[in-house]
């Protein structure tokens, strides 16, 4: 992505403000996600558009500086870590792909409901995440120019 | 997870550690790590072994899909102990061997022993679990595996030609297998073969008997290299020595007699079984032993000699299997004995023939070549390798005092019991069944005496040999003296292993008969009978060919040593590959319009097709005087901005439509409340407008659609029939759940996702809880997108490059 309009000041600061505001709504919206509407997979687009706001708003060079992780990696990570859990259940005897939940009380949150379909949502959003961003990304920065 | 679990698995688990330790063990031979694992794994199947004596069994179960009736079940009787015992035992002597055999300067050791386990744990797999699925998994693994290990010098042309075939042939048989492990699932309702045994008068009844029973023996056919199946054992012997001596002697190709073992108890009786197994292996008999005589090749020789002797294992169990048609226990215990042969000449062969590939594979190893022409006069020099190979080939053509011999004669024994066998049209062929396995027995002896004398007798011709010739380092020879010594000690007190492993494996072949009554009394010397006499003839006849061998071996018929199937197989393979590449030509084009075009015509067929079938036409407009006005405003933007879509001339404002539309469906979701679904839709409206526009420089300049008049209206109908056929569905969809009242799923979760996955918004309980396999299947089709865009982007083709 080419850097655009850099004396723009005011946009930039709006815009870098807003995505602090994505990134926090989309961490609402992954835990949010197992009573109200959210989830893994929607986290994980609302991040992936924070992150291309940012590759849109400041340069490539720039955004990679912030941005240092390989969103294949994180994609191959997702689906190791959605993997994982579902093989948890034919340890135990039980199918694959069986999520265990349990309330616990913990000191200072009291009640709290612990389930392994948070790890496992949180492979799907990896995963999301990973998708958007290696495809925006690669196709972003692809510099060759096509004969029609 | 069971400590059989664990011991299927443990190979497996070793072979993903194996390549993170080899660059740390250099200079240690990994084949020493290695060798700990089928060790182990033998003393472990070793002190399993009081669990299954007098029939006794174990059953270790684990859910896998249970909803499909796909179970991980672990299933440990006489039969699986057995072939547990022999994968492991010969190979801990095959890795072994390896160590000597495989220089570790030279060889990618890593990928060698990676491929070994990945094959050893994919039969211990075979043998030991009870789901046929899983057995069908297992079995797909070591085709795979002995594929690769085939493979494994891979510069070298032939290796990979041999590799494909056995790949080819092994895994056409396994497909065939696997419909008819479903066809008996349609019948039984079930893939646990106990579970079938006891179902089978439910099965022998059934219309799908007979096909059921073909495929699965289609398998068992194309993996023990049974006639006319047979020709990818020879080919395969492009494998290093090691896989040859494990593989195509003593597991893998013995993994088709496993299943018809195991198979057994669900098909004998019927008289297609009886006669199928009992020709084909006959036919494979003497053709195997035939065309052994034929070879210029030690390891030809032997892969030859393999297919017969998996011939003869196969009448034995064809003949076996009239044991389930007897009236009275009694009879049936008399033709059972056919199966003890089975069972006891199937150990033999393991001994035998592994101890022989072991010494062809040193004199390879040792003289630079394994060729009959070349060879001769190595008694002197090897003169280990000479005694080895004298007791491996004496076994082998049923001279006394070795294992071979007594297996041999119990089963001309067999042979001469066959006319009194219950099964239909048995008195007619009985004496035809008898004389060809005796001429069979004749050219075995033939083929083994030409391959002993050629190779040790007769003069020692130094300018044939390309290096020094002598006799191998001692770690070399260790195994092929253990399994020789094997030979000699089984031949001299036969009994020795047959109370704790033979015994427990054919009870384990024949439930229905008491497992106390199946007991087997071997001995070297058993009078003077007929079998005696057959034995003696067979050594005369194959002496005097022998002699007579220069006469008639110039013969056209002699002299052709390649199998005439692979000609069959090499003019299959070019017409595939031909027709595969005109069906190429004709489909891809590399336009995208076509390729569409192709697929919407399927798509509309196949549903408009399912649409007359189950009559499902129907359309209902009783409710839509329910409908808020503003609903049809928004479809009616919809409707509008699609329209307008054919109209645009610049792709910018083209772009922005089909965002629109995007985002009135996710209005449309938001008033139906299904929150979750608009919030998917308007993130994925915004990534994919950023991604269309990003995308923008590289798109071509719109064009004017041109093309004939014809493709043009071929093109509207087809849209139309599609935007047609998916609002029939709509309509219909919607009229069958009011009018037929159908029960919606949704009661279901709405019922329980609170209850069982403690979770309020349903569906996130669906996508994680109750659907975690189709999630994580998609998403992962979504990692294969991204990795294609990645592919296509990174890695274009540059134009020139070998594709």
């Amino acid at each position: 992505m080419k850097y655009s309009r850099s004396h723009d000041v005011m946009q930039r600061v709006l815009i870098t403000i807003t995505i602090y505001f994505l990134v926090a709504f989309s961490f609402y919206l992954f835990f949010a996600g197992h009573n109200n509407p959210g989830g893994g997979f929607i986290g994980g687009l609302m991040t992936a558009s924070a992150f291309i706001l940012i590759y849109l708003i400041f340069d490539r060079r720039v955004a990679n500086r912030i941005i240092r992780f390989s969103f294949p990696g994180i994609l191959a990570t997702g689906l190791f870590v959605s993997l994982f859990v579902g093989l948890i259940g034919p340890v135990f005897g039980d199918e694959m792909f069986t999520q265990y939940f349990d309330y616990f009380d913990l000191p200072f949150f009291g009640e709290v409901e612990l389930t392994t379909a948070v790890p496992f949502d949180f492979g799907i959003y990896l995963v999301v995440v990973g998708m958007a961003m290696a495809a925006t990304v690669t196709i972003a920065e692809d510099e060759s120019k096509w004969k029609s | 997870m069971s400590s059989l679990h664990l011991a299927i698995l443990l190979p497996f688990i070793a072979a993903i550690v194996i390549p993170f330790i080899y660059p740390l063990t250099k200079r240690l031979h990994t084949g020493w790590i290695t060798m700990l694992i089928p060790t182990a794994l033998f003393m472990y199947f070793v002190f399993r072994l009081e669990d299954t004596a007098n029939g006794g069994y174990i059953v270790e179960e684990m859910a896998w899909v249970p909803s499909l009736d796909i179970n991980f079940d672990a299933y440990l009787d006489g039969l699986g102990l057995l072939f547990a015992l022999l994968i492991t035992g010969i190979g801990a002597l095959v890795v072994l061997y390896s160590i000597f055999y495989l220089d570790k300067t030279k060889e990618q050791l890593a990928n060698f022993y990676v491929y070994l386990l990945m094959f050893m744990g994919a039969m211990l797999g075979i043998v030991l679990s009870d789901n046929l699925i899983v057995l069908y998994i297992f079995w797909e693994i070591t085709s795979l595996s002995s594929a690769l290990l085939i493979s494994y010098w891979f510069t070298n042309k032939g290796s990979i030609f041999g590799a494909r075939k056995s790949m080819l042939v092994t895994v056409f048989g396994g497909f065939a297998m696997m419909a008819g492990f479903i066809l008996l699932y349609m019948e039984t309702g079930t893939f646990s073969i106990q579970a079938l045994i006891d179902q089978r008068d439910l099965i022998m009844a059934s219309p799908y008997f007979i096909p059921a029973m073909i495929l699965v023996l289609l398998g068992a056919f194309t993996k023990s290299a049974q006639f006319p199946f047979h020709f990818w054992l020879p080919d395969a012997m492009e494998a290093p020595t090691p896989v040859s001596a494990y593989l195509h002697s003593a597991t893998m190709v013995k993994a088709g007699i496993y299943l018809v073992a195991r198979m057994t108890p669900v098909f004998a009786g019927a008289s297609e079984w009886f006669w199928i197994i009992v020709v084909t292996g006959l036919i494979t008999l003497v053709w195997g032993s035939v065309s052994a005589v034929r070879q210029k090749d030690l390891k030809g020789i032997l892969a030859f000699s393999t297919i017969s002797q998996l011939g003869l294992l196969m009448v034995l169990l064809g003949l076996g299997s009239a044991a389930f048609t007897g009236e009275t226990i009694d009879e049936n215990l008399v033709y059972s004995a056919a199966i003890m042969t089975a069972v006891i000449h199937l150990f033999n062969h393991a001994t035998f023939k592994g101890s022989l590939f072991m010494a062809v594979g040193i004199i390879d190893h040792e003289t630079g070549t394994r060729n009959l022409q070349k060879l001769g006069g190595l008694m002197a020099i090897m003169p280990v390798t000479f005694t080895i190979s004298l007791v491996g080939l004496a076994s082998m053509a049923g001279i006394p005092p070795f294992n071979g011999f007594i297996s041999k004669e119990m089963f001309f024994t067999e042979l001469l019991q066959i006319s009194s066998m219950n099964v239909s049209g048995v008195e007619t062929w009985g004496v035809v069944i008898l004389a060809v396995a005796w001429i069979a027995s004749v050219f075995t002896f033939l083929y083994c005496a030409i391959l002993f004398f050629k190779t040790f007798f007769g003069p020692f011709e130094k300018k044939n040999f390309s290096k020094e010739v002598h006799e191998a380092p001692l770690g070399m020879l260790i195994s092929p003296i253990i399994l020789g010594g094997l030979v000699i000690v089984l031949g001299l007190f036969p009994n020795l292993l047959v109370p704790t492993v033979i015994e427990p494996a054919v009870a384990s072949i024949l439930p229905h008969l008491p497992a106390e009554e199946l007991t087997i009394n071997l001995s070297l010397w058993h009078g003077l009978n007929t079998e005696l006499l057959m034995s003696l003839g067979v050594i005369g006849f194959g002496t005097t060919l022998y002699m007579t061998y220069p006469k008639w071996k110039n013969l056209a018929i002699m002299q052709q040593d390649r199998d005439p199937f692979n000609s069959v197989y090499d003019k299959g393979l070019d017409g595939l590959s031909t027709s595969s590449e005109w069906i190429t030509n004709v489909q891809m084009t590399g336009r995208l319009k076509d390729y569409f075009t192709y697929m919407l015509l399927f798509i509309v067929s196949l549903l408009t097709y399912s649409f007359i079938r189950s009559d499902s036409f129907t359309l209902s407009f009783t409710q839509t005087e329910e409908a808020p006005l503003f609903l049809y405003g928004i479809v009616f933007l919809t409707i509008l901005s699609t329209i307008a879509l054919l109209f645009m001339k610049e792709r910018i404002p083209l772009i922005i439509t089909i965002g629109v539309v995007g985002f009135l469906m996710a209005l449309l979701f938001a008033v139906f409340s299904a929150q979750d679904l608009a919030m998917t839709q308007l993130l994925i409206e915004t990534v994919t407008v950023v991604l269309l526009l990003l995308a923008f420089r590289h798109l071509p300049e719109m064009v004017q659609e041109t093309g004939s008049r014809l493709r043009k209206s071929l093109h509207i109908a087809l849209s139309a029939s599609v935007g047609l056929l998916v609002f029939l569905i709509g309509t219909a969809s919607f009229a069958l759940r009011n009018d037929a009242n159908f029960t919606p799923i949704s009661e279901y979760f709405i019922e329980n996702s609170y209850s069982l996955a403690g979770g309020e918004n349903m569906v996130n309980v669906i996508l994680v809880d109750f659907r975690g396999l189709d999630t994580i299947l998609e998403v992962l089709v979504l990692a294969i997108v991204a990795l294609a865009i990645l592919m296509m982007v990174k890695l274009r083709f540059k134009g020139g490059e070998d594709v």
